[in-house]
């Protein structure tokens, strides 16, 4: 598999040190957090999202997040980019992310872009799971 | 270079070339060496080179009992497969067009099958049980009026289960229907004994038996006869069936590998036994691994094993020191797990998590213990980061959750 260094490093990184990496779980019942899990077993890639939020002026701002996902290198890679990128964004800009720009940063090869579109399922689903409970 | 730090233990792919038969392989190439065409009739060059040829179609003969002059020389197992397959199909389709594979054959055999397809013929594809084995009965009940050849596999490339070939090929003979086996997997693992074997035709490779890539041979066995139609036309070489100047130093890989093979089989054997002894203990050890493949019915030398809850690849990369492949589908082109895995009936997401771990004649007991060592670590950490591992440590049954399959 022609992977970047990249996707290598940043699959690499997750798992020697998954707590740097916002690898673990929150309360999904509790009221300011959202989850979001997309993909499927059998398709061979499960991810879960879960952000942290806090009301700040008349939006919320993604203060945490959490993440585990079941599947391939590249797949890891992305939840773990699609993170970083979360931290500190309001929800309005976290629905901005597109997943092209996980795309980017890892130099995703065509065949693993399926990846990305599933990251950037997981934050919307996260997101709309978080607003149907303010 | 990294490959010195990499274990290797994927030789049911391909194996290294013993240093034994690089050497003397190196003896027919250079000025100084053989270098002749053995099909020069006119002078020494020619006749030394040929000499070698035979020599070597003598020990690849002697490794499986039969006569050196039913054995033909192919580019590799592929091509003896197609040779085989085709071959009989075309020869023989004014006696009939149905042939019976399985659905677990290599592609090399399955690919060919689709060909004759498009070609008017009429192919069975038989299940294998849950272990991976094809039944001589299933295979009874699958001929017609019109059968004209069975192809099925020895050992399994990926599961190492091993089908019984006197029974099939009893039932074949009683039919007067043609049968090939593809043992590319076989040579050098376990006896061969085609004077007693009711097979007709059989593929081997060299690689997969320390010799190099790029040779390999087409059994057909001469009494009973079968004949076949070639696919390859030009000189004439190989009694017709497969035209081409011979590749002497190719050629003498492959017989000094297979002349190693018969000799120090037993050794190997005891060798790979113990590690695959060692290795199941250890491995079994991880909770939800599962065997692909009859224990009780395969070779030692290859162990597939699924790791619930974690994804091949994923595990692949992270085994970054350890050469191993996998049934999951994002090692592959097609994004399709491993067509062999299910067929047995596994759930895709067991297929998705498996690795085949293949030993062989290099390995050390070094090498197998840091690899468990890592297996473990990494398989722990792995599920760490798995939602399913969670969900399955919170009680959930995943096959009750509804999935977002996009």
């Amino acid at each position: 598999m022609a992977y970047s260094k990249k996707v290598v490093d940043k699959f690499e990184n997750t798992l020697n040190n998954p707590q740097a990496f916002n690898v673990g779980r929150f309360d999904p019942s509790e009221e300011n957090v959202g989850t979001g899990m997309v993909g499927a077993p059998a398709c061979g890639d499960v991810m879960k999202l879960q952000i942290k939020c806090e009301p700040s002026g008349n939006t919320h701002v993604i203060k945490d997040v959490k993440f585990k996902t079941y599947g391939c290198g590249s797949a890891i890679a992305s939840s773990s980019e699609l993170v970083e990128m979360l931290i500190g964004k309001t929800l309005e800009e976290a629905k901005e992310i597109k997943n092209k720009e996980i795309v980017e940063a890892l130099e995703l090869p065509p065949i693993k872009i399926h990846c990305s579109v599933l990251a950037e399922d997981s934050i919307k689903q996260a997101i709309e799971d978080y607003e149907s409970k303010q | 270079m990294t490959i010195k730090s990499t274990i290797y233990l994927d030789y049911a792919s391909t194996t290294p070339v013993d240093p034994r038969v690089a050497s003397k392989m190196m003896q027919y190439l250079t000025p100084d060496g053989e270098f002749g065409n053995p099909a020069s009739r006119s002078h020494r060059y020619g006749w030394k080179a040929d000499d070698a040829v035979e020599e070597a179609r003598s020990h690849v003969a002697n490794l499986v009992n039969c006569d050196p002059r039913e054995i033909v020389w192919t580019s590799g197992a592929t091509e003896a497969d197609n040779l085989a397959v085709k071959g009989v199909a075309r020869f023989y389709k004014s006696k009939g067009n149905h042939i019976i594979t399985s659905k677990i054959e290599h592609k090399a055999v399955l690919d060919p099958c689709r060909q004759l397809e498009r070609e008017g013929f009429e192919v069975t594809y038989l299940e294998p049980d849950e272990g991976g084995i094809i039944h001589p009965k299933q295979v009874k009940e699958a001929i017609q009026e019109n059968t004209i050849l069975v192809s099925l596999m020895h050992i399994n490339n990926e599961l190492g289960t091993l089908n019984d070939l006197t029974a099939i090929g009893e039932i074949t003979r009683e039919a007067g229907i043609f049968f090939h086996v593809d043992a590319a997997q076989s040579t050098g693992k376990v006896e061969i004994d085609l004077s007693s074997l009711p097979v007709d035709l059989m593929s081997f490779s060299a690689h997969k038996t320390y010799g190099p890539k790029g040779i390999g041979a087409l059994f057909v066995r001469r009494k009973p006869r079968v004949r076949i139609e070639a696919l390859i036309h030009g000189g004439g070489h190989e009694r017709g069936m497969r035209s081409g100047t011979l590749a002497p130093h190719q050629i003498v890989g492959m017989g000094e590998a297979f002349r190693i093979a018969k000799e120090e089989m037993k050794a190997d054997h005891i060798k790979v036994n113990a590690f695959h002894k060692k290795f199941l203990e250890e491995a079994m050890k991880i909770e939800h691994a599962y065997i692909n493949g009859d224990l009780n019915n395969k070779v030692p030398n290859i162990l597939n094993i699924s790791f619930n809850f974690v994804e091949g690849e994923s595990l692949i990369m992270g085994l970054k020191d350890i050469a191993v492949s996998s049934g999951s589908a994002c090692t592959s082109a097609s994004l399709e797990p491993s067509y062999v895995l299910r067929a047995l009936g596994r759930k895709d997401e067991l297929a998705h998590s498996s690795i085949r771990f293949s030993f062989g004649r290099f390995t050390n007991e070094s090498e197998i213990n840091q690899t468990l060592s890592i297996l473990h670590n990494v398989v722990d950490r792995l599920r760490e980061l798995s939602p399913l591992w969670e969900m399955h440590l919170d009680g959930i049954d995943l096959d009750t959750v509804k999935w977002d399959t996009n």
